[in-house]
């Protein structure tokens, strides 16, 4: 019994951080039927920024194992990740929109480029990021389930962050916009709606997201320049069946895909589980093309 | 009747992907092209040369992602692993050629006692040669037939098939007593009974390239200036006209992008014997995405352009990567946003006399007017 408790958790966890990243990509796709190969690289500029602030932090105050510090990062994340999201949408995407599989190439571009700048200024090697005591702990649910506080933490995250998201898209006049881009672009920008701006905000948004995934990241392992490759693709798969752009379907194809990864690595390997991952999500497309959500009429 | 009327209605309407001089362009410069390949030999050291067989298996490679992407507007990013397939299945004649019978190295290291029943037919070269063209269309058909026939294109397709490059390449390396591991396969020694490294091998192997290249340029040119050409022309630019027209699309697009598999299986195939080696390296998402910027600076829509492109690209790699490997890095993530950004129609555009287009900095309308202008392949 605590063995599936725990198998449970763990797929909580992972499904709660492949959530994050897949909610930007989703996002930007609805919105703006773009793909952005370069995701990955915004969750790496999230998982430097923490490293960055804990180096900054441990030259001034010789004091590594701050939490303060490490408060300060999940909100730096965000806001380093989305301006060079901002950055990026401005500079490039925006003169890609109606050609999708461009931007694939370009972004993927991006993506290299940031990369090889991540291993010029911190190097190729893998760093770690030192986790704040109270974040080292374990919490002991009955004798046999022991939860560490990280994932416990991570999963904390990511429930405020889609609280964030939920009320940004659908409690504020910004998100209203957004919201209304995404039904029909053209009576949007007839209304007076900026879809410009719209998109530029919701693309930095996505980013932002990514940028706390990483900072997440920075607690289960060694970060390293090609961190959001890794991650990066499983958020594809998660996006493919979830549907066109649905927040909905993203986060219940999240959980699944989280789940289903976990408890099959669990039955087999986990090349094994990733494989089979696979093979489910074609399969099940067979059957609802258009993923879990439909995009309902535009 | 009127099927054949609507199709040609939607033919016309599909921007040709050729627009120069036909006859230079489908004759006269690969011509040429050819007979500078066959004379190289004569001019260029062994080394050089060796390097250049290497890269006429990658211009192959990127003939066949060109005539599904340039042409039928399917971006597949997994080719590397068609690629790698037909890599394998060369990799496997050559080993057990080379072991004379023994168990394979790497097998006896990871503690197999007897050879796998799906390696056993592999030492017959009869079984493993052309293995290299149906292992990889097979692998692409069922997986070009489930995904089309679910309508799946454009962006959802390109991401289809990255993910399958990252399921084969770790599962490639997962199975270390079946495929090598990390390391691939290896160290051998002889093809067909001759020693593999002799000057005189390499030089067979090289003209094998350059035909089998011609081969499959040919192969590409007939197809598309086939009907079936057309019809994957009008695809890319209105499937569900092609569709109501009384076609199938899924069946048409699933055959060309088994097809493509099973050219970029024996380019697979001619690599390894004259590198040495094959590995999941070659098969990962990386490689597999680089192979379509080959063709965007060659030029997608024209066969030669995919050629050339392959070619230049990876002579500029080995000349530019062996001396300042992190300049390359920023190089190659410069080159994916100019080529799209800036040269769109590549190398093949720019000798046309099409220009490049102008920087966005300085005249933003005129880009984005250019947008939907030509561009095979960027819609969707």
């Amino acid at each position: 019994m605590e063995v599936w408790a725990l198998q449970l958790f763990n797929g909580l966890s992972l499904s709660s951080i492949l959530l994050l990243i897949a909610l930007g990509l989703a996002l930007s796709f609805g919105l703006m039927n773009v793909i952005n190969l370069a995701h990955g690289e915004f969750i790496m500029i999230g998982a430097y920024t923490t490293y960055a602030l804990q180096q900054a932090a441990l030259s001034f105050t010789g004091d590594a194992q701050s939490g303060i510090t490490f408060l300060i990062a999940i909100p730096a994340s965000f806001v380093v990740a989305g301006a060079a999201g901002y950055v990026v949408e401005n500079a490039l995407i925006r003169f890609l929109y109606r050609r999708p599989l461009d931007t694939l190439l370009a972004t993927w571009g991006v993506g290299l480029f940031l990369q090889q700048l991540a291993r010029t200024i911190f190097g190729a090697p893998n760093v770690q990021v030192v986790a704040p005591p109270w974040l080292g702990t374990a919490l002991t649910v009955t004798s046999d389930l022991v939860l560490p506080v990280k994932r416990v933490f991570i999963l904390g995250l990511v429930t405020a962050c889609i609280g964030g998201l939920y009320f940004y898209m659908y409690r504020s006049s910004e998100g209203r916009r957004m919201r209304g881009v995404m039904q029909n672009r053209e009576m949007a920008s007839s209304l007076g709606v900026s879809t410009r701006r719209v998109d530029s905000f919701t693309f930095a948004l996505g980013s932002g997201l990514a940028g706390v995934a990483g900072c997440a990241l920075t607690l289960i392992g060694p970060i390293g320049p090609s961190l959001g490759t890794f991650y990066v693709v499983d958020a594809f798969i998660v996006v493919i069946l979830g549907g066109l752009g649905q927040v909905p379907g993203t986060i219940l194809a999240a959980l699944i895909i989280g789940m289903l990864n976990t408890m099959l690595e669990f039955g087999t390997t986990a090349v094994v589980g990733k494989v089979l991952v696979f093979a489910m999500v074609i399969l099940f497309l067979q059957w609802r093309p258009a993923g879990l959500m439909r995009a309902k009429g535009r | 009747m009127t099927t054949m009327s609507s199709i040609i209605t939607v033919v016309r309407n599909a921007s040709a992907p050729v627009r120069m001089n036909d006859r230079i362009g489908s004759w006269i410069a690969p011509a040429i092209m050819l007979v500078v390949l066959l004379a190289a030999p004569a001019v260029l050291s062994d080394f050089r040369i060796a390097l250049l067989g290497k890269f006429l298996t990658f211009a192959m490679l990127a003939l066949s992602l060109n005539l599904i992407w340039g042409y039928a507007g399917m971006l597949s990013l997994g080719h590397g692993v068609f690629f790698g397939l037909g890599g394998y299945a060369m990799a496997m004649y050559l080993k057990l050629e080379s072991a004379g019978g023994k168990l394979p190295d790497f097998m006896f290291w990871s503690g197999l006692t007897e050879l796998p029943f799906f390696w056993a037919p592999f030492k017959y070269a009869w079984f493993a040669i052309p293995m290299t063209f149906i292992v990889p269309a097979v692998l692409a058909g069922a997986l070009g037939y489930l995904v089309f026939r679910s309508r799946i294109t454009g962006v959802y397709f390109a991401l289809i098939t990255q993910a399958l490059a990252l399921i084969v390449s770790i599962l490639f390396i997962g199975q270390q007593a079946y495929t090598g591991g990390t390391n691939g396969i290896t160290n051998y020694t002889t093809i067909f009974g001759y020693p593999l490294n002799a000057p005189s091998m390499q030089l067979i192997l090289y003209y094998a390239s350059v035909t089998a290249l011609t081969a499959a340029y040919l192969l590409c040119w007939w197809l598309i200036s086939s009907r079936l050409g057309r019809l994957l022309v009008a695809m890319r630019d209105d499937e569900n006209r092609v569709r109501f027209s009384g076609y199938d699309p899924a069946v048409l697009k699933t055959l060309v992008f088994s097809l493509s598999a099973g050219i970029a299986g024996v380019a697979g195939a001619l690599f390894t014997p004259q590198v040495g080696i094959i590995s999941p390296t070659m098969m990962g998402i990386v490689p597999s995405i680089e192979i379509a910027i080959w063709v965007a600076v060659g030029g997608r829509g024209v066969l030669l352009g995919a050629i050339l492109g392959a070619v230049v690209v990876n002579g500029a790699k080995s000349g530019l990567s062996e001396s300042f490997p992190a300049m390359w890095q920023y190089f190659l993530g410069l080159l994916f946003i100019g080529a799209v950004l800036l040269f769109p129609s590549g190398i093949m555009g720019l000798l046309r006399g099409e220009g490049w287009r102008k920087p966005w900095w300085l005249s933003r309308e005129q880009v984005r007017g250019a947008i939907s202008r030509r561009l095979p392949g960027a819609q969707r």
